[in-house]
């Protein structure tokens, strides 16, 4: 069956509440910008989940490689001294 | 005239006008649910039929208060004869092919945008409240609409074709949106609602604007001969009814 | 929080590319629960499987859009009207959902499609069934839409991360969905004789149906094996089913209705409910497309389809007329 609809896919973000970030909710297919929020908006907000929306085409994310994993995120994890659980804080000193 | 003085079966008609727009138009809209051209228009459509059955519950729960004779939304909705449905034809015409559906739907949008917007401030407290709230719906509603007018307008040349055809074919049905009647001039006069003529230059305005984006032309205007807002109704609305009513009529006096 | 995590060495992608030790990664991370996210390292029939599952749970939405759609324009009420409309629009929603998952996976929706259309794809045979009256709206809510709950939970659990966040997103969602069949039901149940004849008759025919929707008995199941070994299919068909009918029998019950199984009865040893043979022809008959609906539900979305491709066209044509204006402007 011959289908010649070309609606590119986009990944959509949402801001649940304010205050929140965007978080990424799933992808949809759209003609263009404007329906594709309107798309995100009937898909992704029935239920009152939504403040804002993010729609972006999906080719133009770059993502990470999950093959690259050990190089990019490994290195991170032996510099603990990042973290804040890594230092012991006398308990007198309440607010740190 | 103050609110109070109204005349009550003039505001229960009032408000019947109101209430069965939404009602038929969501009921048309209900069709489409399944048949779609794409998965996204059957979720926008069912949502644009939610929010107008939404409406016509509201305000066909108020008319039922309004008459006093202790009818439910459903009552009225559900088992009244066509001559005392009192929507607009424009609201029962066929929804054809997505273009006619999409037509029929920006025409009436505009009206109610029109409408709501004004209403707001109607000296009718809950008429108010309602209209306050279904602005924001309608303003999604005509969002949708009109950006489909716009895709199928300046589209493909069939699709310029058939969104040409479907406005030449509703556009009749839209003089009787505007034609004011006494009902319309007294609920007017005490400024229940809004005037006709201010809302037809305004949704004059704003359908222009749209038909140009969209390359589509204005049909001229013809004699105006329909009647739904007093109860005479075209073909259509018999079918309606008959799909509407039939369970509550097999089981006359059952809850559900 | 995070100490625990800087221990933990998690078998991620090394840089050989040898299949045997990527395929021994890849299961030690599905044994320790983890994840697989789109684009990293799967064994092929992994993908293939779940490629195959997760289209055709899409397909199933939207089939499923037809039966009860059918009794939009006839609901009773305008209340239930509008729980039917909001409830088959978030069937839309969940096939969207889906096929979005199911694209994570290097396949297109168009292809899903024309899968579906052309007959090749198979769907819930549960929808090849006929709304012939009201309480069946009732019923498929009650005991479809429950029926896929029971199968649905567990695969929130589900090794790859696009299904499994699909699934939480519409088991949220499905829960309104059962309810609305079961108080439907109650309300015929309770209601005139006529509608609770109604409510009876649709549950006679919806019953069998509805344990059909767990698949073949276990022991006949092909795909079991692999699907289990990689946390895509968690409980076994049998195991559902079973789960099911213990969970339906005390609603029936509380209905007021009767199961259409004679041999239905409470296993106190067993500590559950032995139910009748059943015909397993018929699911093969239906599955094969020769189901009371099979014909009609697909015609209905070639037509819908069909219909619909000078509208497509038309946003995309001026999709592209709008571009191509931007570029002219910009230059």
């Amino acid at each position: 069956m011959d289908d010649s609809r070309h609606w590119p896919l986009y990944e959509v973000f949402v801001r649940a509440r304010g205050g929140l970030d965007h978080k990424h909710v799933g992808s949809l297919h759209a003609a263009d910008e404007r329906m594709a929020i309107e798309h995100a908006r009937d898909l992704y907000t029935r239920r009152q989940e939504g403040v804002s929306i993010w729609v972006v085409p999906s080719k133009a994310i770059t993502a990470s490689d999950p093959g690259e994993t050990e190089s990019l995120f490994e290195p991170a994890r032996d510099k603990i001294y990042r973290h804040p659980t890594f230092y012991d804080i006398p308990d007198e000193v309440k607010t740190l | 005239m103050s609110a109070a003085a109204l005349d009550s079966k003039a505001l229960f008609r009032y408000v019947l006008r109101l209430g069965d727009l939404s009602l038929v138009l969501g009921q048309r809209l209900g069709e489409w649910v399944g048949h779609a051209p794409a998965l996204e228009e059957d979720l926008g459509l069912a949502n644009i039929a939610l929010d107008l059955i939404g409406q016509a519950r509201l305000l066909l729960s108020y008319a039922g208060e309004i008459e006093g004779c202790g009818r439910s939304e459903d009552d009225i909705a559900y088992l009244r004869e066509q001559g005392e449905y009192l929507n607009p034809v424009l609201a029962e015409q066929p929804n054809g092919d997505f273009g006619q559906t999409i037509v029929r739907q920006l025409l009436i949008d505009a009206f109610q945008l029109e409408l709501y917007e004004r209403m707001a401030a109607s000296t009718d407290e809950r008429l108010a409240a309602i209209a306050a709230k279904s602005v924001k719906e309608t303003r999604y509603h005509l969002r949708y609409s009109g950006s489909w007018l716009v895709r199928l307008g300046d589209g493909t040349e069939k699709s310029h074709a058939l969104a040409q055809a479907a406005l030449e074919r509703l556009w009749p049905f839209t003089v009787e949106l505007f034609a004011e009647d006494d009902l319309d001039c007294a609920m007017a006069d005490c400024g229940v609602a809004p005037r006709l003529a201010e809302m037809h230059t305004a949704w004059t305005l704003r359908l222009d604007e749209l038909l140009a984006q969209a390359t589509l032309k204005r049909p001229g205007d013809r004699a105006h001969s329909w009647q739904g807002k007093r109860g005479q109704h075209s073909e259509h609305l018999g079918y309606i009814l008959a799909e509407m009513q039939y369970l509550q009529r097999a089981h006359p006096g059952a809850r559900w | 929080m995070y100490t625990q995590e800087l221990d933990v060495r998690g078998a991620d992608s090394p840089a050989t590319a040898d299949p045997g030790v990527l395929e021994q990664h890849f299961l030690a991370r599905v044994d320790a629960e983890q994840k697989i996210e789109p684009k990293e390292w799967m064994p092929a029939r992994y993908r293939s499987m779940l490629i195959r599952q997760i289209s055709q749970h899409a397909h199933s939405e939207i089939v499923g859009m037809l039966p009860e759609g059918n009794w939009i324009t006839r609901a009773p009420t305008l209340r239930r009207k509008a729980i039917l409309i909001a409830k088959v629009q978030d069937e839309a929603g969940h096939g969207a959902y889906l096929y979005s998952a199911a694209e994570t996976l290097g396949v297109s929706r168009d292809e899903l499609i024309d899968q579906l259309l052309s007959g090749k794809a198979k769907y819930s045979s549960i929808f090849n069934y006929p709304t012939t009256t009201w309480a069946d709206v009732g019923a498929i809510g009650w005991l479809v839409d429950g029926a896929a709950i029971m199968n649905q939970i567990p695969l929130c659990r589900c090794s790859y991360g696009p299904y499994a966040r699909a699934m939480v997103r519409i088991c949220r969602e499905e829960s309104f969905h059962q309810r609305q069949g079961f108080d439907l039901m109650l309300h015929l149940a309770r209601g005139t004789a006529e509608q609770k004849a109604m409510a009876q008759d649709a549950l006679n025919r919806w019953w069998w149906p509805a344990l059909m929707m767990f698949g073949p008995p276990d022991a006949s199941s092909t795909h079991s094996g692999e699907s289990q070994r990689w946390k895509i299919k968690r409980i076994s068909n049998d195991e559902l089913r079973q789960k099911f009918v213990d969970f339906t029998v005390p609603q029936a019950k509380f209905l007021g209705l009767t199961l259409p199984d004679p041999l239905l009865c409470w296993n106190e040893t067993r500590q559950r409910h032995e139910f009748g043979p059943i015909d397993w022809n018929e699911f093969e008959q239906v599955l094969k497309g020769n189901g009371p609906c099979n014909a009609e539900r697909l015609a209905a979305r070639r037509a819908a389809h069909a219909a619909g491709a000078w509208v497509r066209d038309a946003a995309s044509a001026h999709a592209e007329k709008q571009r191509l204006r931007a570029g002219r402007q910009a230059a």
